[in-house]
C-alpha cells in the first residue's frame, strides 16, 4: 500500500475552493504541535493568536487598517504577476511613496492647501513609488536585467533614504535628536472612519483598488493582453502584444499602489516619516498574492488573513510571551501549505497497492 | 525476394485483442495486427485514430489494458522499450529524440549499451550506413543535420541493434520526394533481408508505393485490413474515414489585384544559433493569388514567417511591404491594422493560449472586429465571433466557453484558421496549415484558403506537404538554405522540379567540399 499522485484530466473546481481551507487547518495544526511544544497550552494560545484580536471593535479597526496596505500592495503586484512580471521591490516603493507623500506634507505644513493637501500627498506617493519601480522596468527592458534582484536590491536603498533623510534634513528640530520626523498636521492625516478606532480612509482606497483591479483584469483590453502575455509569451508575440508595454505597465502598476500605501502608512496610523515605515507590507503582499490566487477577491480575503496572523503574533507576544518571530513562522507555515495543497488541484491522491507499483515504476522508466 | 530462415508460416508479431482507454477515450478497441517476416506493413488511420497508442504498445512504452502479444509464435510482455529492443523492435520516432550539441556518434552510443559503445562505433556505423545506403558522419554534430540526415542517424542507430522488426512513425514528413525516394530503397532492401517493418502513415500514395498489406484504424478499432497495392486512394481513404475523400473546388478568377505583399532583397541574420539567414529573399503575393512556399523544415521557413508576421521585424522598413506600405518594422499588431493575418505553425501556445477560453482567443487576434469599446472588451461581441467561427468552420468544442486545451489538434487548427479567415484580411499567411489534421478538417481548411483568393486576398501558403501546395496554389517558390526561388507557376512544374530545387537552393554557387554544413537534404 502507497499514495500516489495522479495526473487530473481536468482540474479540479471544488479542490480550488478546498485547498485554501485545507491549508489553514494544517497551519492551525502546526500551530497546535508547536505550541504545545513550547509548554503552552495550545487552545489557550490558538485563541490568544487567532480569536482576541478580533474581539473589540478596536480589535476589528486594527484587523482593517493592517489588511489595506497589504490588499493595495498585493492588488498592484498581482497585476505584474499575471503577466510574469516579478515586482519583488513593493517594499522600497512603498517606502518611496512615504518619503514623497511624507515630504509634500512637510513642505506644505502651514500653507493653508486645505481639501487639496491629501489627493497631492497620495498622487505624490504614487509618482515616487511609479519611479522607484521604474528603475527596473527600465533595466528590464534595455538590458534584459532580471527585474527580480534588481527591485529587491532597491528595497535596501530606499530604505537608506528614508533613513537619510529622517536622520538630517528632516528630522524633528524639537524631536529630541531621535531620528524622525516632525509629526504631520491634521490636514495631512487621513480621515478616521470609526471613532474608536484607528481605521482610516485607507480602507476605502484599497477597496477601491480591489474593484479597479478586478475590472482592469476581466474587462479591459489591457488586462486581458498582461494576461496572455504571462500566460503564453508566444501567443503574445503572434498577436503583437508588446513585452516592453507588459513589464512598464506590471512594475508600474505594483510601484503605484505600493506607493499610495506608504503614505497612507505615514498619514495614517504614524502620521510623521520614521526610519521604518512598514513591518514588511511589502514582502507579505507577495504571499497575499498568491495566496489569494492573484484574483481581486482571493486577495481581499487573503490579506485579512494576513493581517490577522500579525495581529496574533502582536497578543502571542503580550499574552504568551513568544517571540516576534512566530509571526513570521506562521506566515511561512500558511505559504508552504498553500502551495504544497494546490497541488491537489491538478492532482490526486491515489492509495495503490504494491503490484501495480511495479507497472508504475516500468511506467516512469519507458520514458526513455 | 529472398527467403528468409524462419518459416513464413509463422508471423514474426501478431497483435490479439489489444485495448486501452484513456480517461475519456477508448485509443485502442480489440486490435488485431499480424506481421510477417519480410513484411512492409501499413497502419494507416486519421490522427487520433489509435496508431501512435498501437504503436508505443509495441514498443513497451504503454501498457495495454487488455490483449496479448506474440513475437515468432511465442507469448510476450513488453513492460518497457528495453524489452522491445531486447526482442529486436526498433522505432524511429516522428519528433526526433537527438541531443543537438552531440556528435552523431555520440548519439549513438548513448543508445546502445556501455560495452557495445566502447569498441570500434565508429567503423560499425560506417559499416551499416554504407550497406543500406544511409549517409551518415559520427563525427558532425547533429544541430548541423537536415531533417532527413537526423532521420538517417536514427535509422542506423535502429539498425546497428539489428532488429527483426522496424517501426516507422511518419517518417516522410521531413522528407524532399527524392530523399523518400532514397528511404524507400533502405526499406526495400530491409525488408529484402527478412526484417519486418510496420509503416505508419496517412498518406495514401506511399503506402500504395511501399506496402503489401495494411492494417486501416478508425476510431480505435480495425476498419479493415488490405493489399494497399490492389485499392485506389479513394477506396483506402473510405476505409480511414468512412466517407468520401472530398477535392476542394476551383473558382476561375480573372481580376488580380495590384501586390498586396511584397518582399525585396530580405536579408536577415537568425536569432537562433541554429537557425538559418534568410539571403535575398524577393517574393509578391499579388491579391486573389495562393502562393506557396516549398521546403524542408529548417531551411528559414521560421525566420521569413516571423519576418513576414512581425513577430520579428526588420531593420529596413522597404524590405516589406504590406498593401502599398512599408511594413518592415512595424510589430505584429500595426501590420494586422494594415490588413494581415496569419496563421502560425504552432497552435497551443502561439495560435491560441491554451488555458484560456474559446472566446478569449478570439479576443486575442479579432479583438479590432468590434470587440472593444474605449479600451474595455465588449464580451458579448467576443462571444458571438467565437460561435460564428465555431459554426461556419464546424470546430468540434464543448462551446465557445472550453478551453483552447480541450480540443483536439485539427479542431483547434479550423477554429485558428476561422479566426483569421473571418477578420477579412487582405493578405493571410498560412504556415503548414493542415500539419497533422484529419483528412476531413485538412479539405475545410484548403477549401476556406481557396475561398479567400477567389474573394481577392493575396495568400501565402508555406507547407512542406507538396501534393498541398500543388492542390491549392497558383504558384508555388522553394525554399532551401535561406534563399527563395522565384515562384513558378503551378501548372508549369512539377513535383521532381520542386523537390530538386530544395535540395539545391537557387541561386547559391555550386559546392563541392563542404556542401553539406548547412541544413538541407542530398537528393
Amino acid at each position: 500500500m502507497r499514495l500516489r499522485l495522479e495526473a487530473r484530466p481536468q482540474p479540479s473546481r471544488s479542490m480550488a475552493w478546498l485547498s485554501p481551507l485545507l491549508a489553514i487547518l494544517a497551519t492551525i495544526v502546526v500551530g497546535f504541535l508547536l505550541f504545545s511544544s513550547l509548554g503552552r497550552n495550545p487552545s489557550q494560545a490558538l485563541y490568544v493568536f487567532f480569536v482576541k484580536p478580533v474581539e473589540t471593535l478596536y480589535g476589528i479597526g486594527e484587523l482593517l487598517l493592517k489588511a489595506s496596505p497589504l490588499m493595495l500592495c498585493a492588488i498592484g503586484l498581482a497585476a505584474g504577476y499575471r503577466a510574469n512580471v516579478w515586482n519583488i521591490g513593493a517594499e522600497g516603493q512603498l517606502t518611496l511613496g512615504a518619503i514623497c507623500g511624507g515630504g509634500v506634507a512637510l513642505a506644505l505644513e502651514g500653507v493653508g492647501t486645505g481639501a487639496v493637501l491629501l489627493p497631492l500627498m497620495l498622487v505624490a506617493g504614487a509618482v515616487g513609488g511609479m519611479a522607484w519601480a521604474a528603475i527596473p522596468a527600465w533595466l528590464r527592458n534595455r538590458c534584459n536585467a532580471n527585474e527580480i534582484l534588481v527591485s529587491l536590491m532597491l528595497v535596501y536603498v530606499a530604505t537608506l533614504l528614508l533613513s537619510l533623510l529622517v536622520q538630517g534634513p528632516w528630522r524633528d528640530p524639537e524631536g529630541f535628536n531621535f531620528p524622525q520626523s516632525r509629526m504631520f498636521a491634521d490636514a495631512a492625516l487621513l480621515p478616521v472612519l470609526l471613532p474608536g478606532t484607528r481605521l482610516n480612509f485607507g480602507l476605502v482606497i484599497a477597496l477601491a483598488a480591489v474593484a479597479l483591479g478586478w475590472i482592469f483584469v476581466r474587462r479591459s483590453l489591457t488586462g486581458f493582453q498582461m494576461r496572455v502575455a504571462g500566460l503564453a509569451p508566444a501567443a503574445a508575440n503572434y498577436a503583437g502584444i508588446s513585452m516592453q508595454r507588459t513589464v512598464w505597465l506590471g512594475m508600474l502598476i505594483g510601484g503605484a499602489a505600493a506607493g499610495i500605501a506608504g503614505v497612507g502608512e505615514a498619514a495614517g496610523p504614524i502620521g510623521q516619516l520614521l526610519p521604518s515605515m512598514s513591518p514588511g507590507y511589502g514582502f507579505a503582499a507577495i504571499i497575499v498574492a498568491f495566496v489569494g490566487r492573484l484574483h481581486p477577491f482571493g486577495i481581499l480575503l487573503a490579506s485579512l488573513l494576513m493581517s490577522l496572523l500579525y495581529l496574533g503574533g502582536e497578543s502571542a507576544q503580550i499574552g504568551l510571551a513568544l517571540p516576534s518571530a512566530v509571526t513570521g513562522l506562521f506566515q511561512g507555515a500558511l505559504l508552504f501549505f498553500l502551495l504544497a495543497a494546490d497541488v491537489l488541484v491538478n492532482f490526486r491522491l491515489r492509495i495503490v497497492r504494491d503490484s501495480s507499483i511495479a507497472g508504475a515504476a516500468h511506467a516512469a522508466k519507458a520514458g526513455i | 525476394m529472398s527467403a528468409p530462415p524462419v518459416a513464413l508460416t509463422r508471423p514474426r508479431l501478431q497483435l490479439s485483442g489489444i485495448a486501452k482507454a484513456y480517461p475519456g477515450v477508448v485509443a485502442n478497441d480489440r486490435i488485431d495486427l499480424c506481421v510477417m517476416p519480410g513484411e512492409i506493413h501499413a497502419v494507416l488511420g486519421e490522427n487520433g485514430a489509435g496508431k501512435s497508442t498501437l504503436m508505443k504498445i509495441i514498443y513497451g512504452v504503454v501498457k495495454p489494458d487488455a490483449g496479448t502479444i506474440r513475437w515468432d509464435g511465442e507469448l510476450v510482455t513488453i513492460a518497457n522499450p528495453g524489452d522491445a529492443r531486447a526482442l529486436g523492435i526498433g522505432m524511429v520516432f516522428q519528433h526526433f529524440s537527438l541531443f543537438e550539441s552531440l556528435t552523431v556518434g555520440d548519439n549513438i552510443a548513448l543508445a546502445l549499451d556501455a560495452s557495445e559503445a566502447k569498441h570500434g562505433l565508429d567503423a560499425r556505423i560506417s559499416e551499416v550506413s554504407a550497406r543500406y545506403g544511409l549517409a551518415v558522419e559520427p563525427r558532425r554534430r547533429v544541430h548541423s543535420l537536415s531533417a532527413g540526415e537526423r532521420q538517417r542517424v536514427e535509422i542506423v542507430r535502429c539498425l546497428l541493434q539489428k532488429p527483426r522488426l522496424l517501426i516507422m512513425d511518419e517518417p516522410t514528413s521531413v522528407l524532399t520526394p527524392q530523399a523518400v525516394d532514397k528511404l524507400f530503397e533502405t526499406l526495400r532492401r530491409l525488408k529484402s533481408e527478412g526484417c519486418s517493418i510496420l509503416y505508419i502513415s496517412h498518406k495514401l500514395d506511399e503506402i500504395r508505393a511501399l506496402c503489401e498489406r495494411a492494417t486501416v484504424l478508425r476510431s480505435g478499432r480495425v476498419s479493415g485490413t488490405c493489399d494497399p497495392r490492389t485499392e485506389s486512394p479513394s477506396s483506402l481513404a473510405r476505409m480511414m474515414t468512412g466517407a468520401d475523400l472530398p477535392h476542394p473546388r476551383h473558382r476561375q478568377t480573372s481580376q488580380r489585384g495590384d501586390g498586396a505583399l511584397l518582399v525585396k532583397r530580405l536579408s536577415l541574420k537568425a536569432d537562433d544559433p541554429f537557425g538559418t539567414d534568410l539571403v535575398d529573399v524577393e517574393l509578391a503575393v499579388r491579391s486573389g493569388q495562393i502562393v506557396g512556399i516549398a521546403g524542408v523544415s529548417g531551411n528559414g521557413q521560421t525566420e521569413l514567417l516571423a519576418a513576414l508576421s512581425g513577430e520579428r521585424p526588420v531593420d529596413d522598413p522597404a524590405a516589406i511591404e504590406l498593401n502599398g506600405v512599408a511594413a518592415g518594422r512595424l510589430d505584429a499588431a500595426q501590420r494586422r491594422a494594415l490588413g494581415l493575418a496569419f496563421v502560425p505553425e504552432e497552435r497551443l501556445g502561439r495560435g491560441a493560449v491554451p488555458e484560456m477560453s474559446l472566446v478569449e482567443n478570439a479576443l486575442l487576434t479579432a479583438h479590432r472586429q468590434g470587440m472593444t469599446h474605449r479600451g474595455f472588451v465588449r464580451l458579448d461581441a467576443a462571444r458571438a465571433y467565437a460561435r460564428a467561427v465555431i459554426g461556419q468552420f464546424q470546430v468540434k468544442a464543448a462551446g465557445a466557453y472550453a478551453a483552447a486545451r480541450s480540443l483536439s489538434g485539427g479542431n483547434l487548427q479550423k477554429f485558428i484558421v476561422g479566426r483569421e479567415v473571418l477578420q477579412g484580411p487582405r493578405v493571410l499567411i498560412a504556415a503548414q496549415p493542415t500539419w497533422g489534421v484529419d483528412i476531413g478538417a485538412s479539405a475545410l481548411i484548403r477549401q476556406a484558403l481557396i475561398d479567400l483568393r477567389d474573394e481577392g486576398v493575396a495568400v501565402l501558403v508555406v507547407s512542406e506537404e507538396l501534393e498541398e501546395l500543388f492542390e491549392v496554389c497558383d504558384a508555388i517558390a522553394v525554399i532551401a538554405r535561406g534563399r527563395l526561388s522565384p515562384p513558378k507557376p503551378t501548372h508549369e512544374t512539377n513535383v521532381e522540379e520542386v523537390g530538386l530545387l530544395m535540395s539545391r537552393p537557387f541561386g547559391a554557387e555550386p559546392r563541392t567540399g563542404n556542401a553539406h554544413a548547412e541544413p538541407i537534404d542530398a537528393p
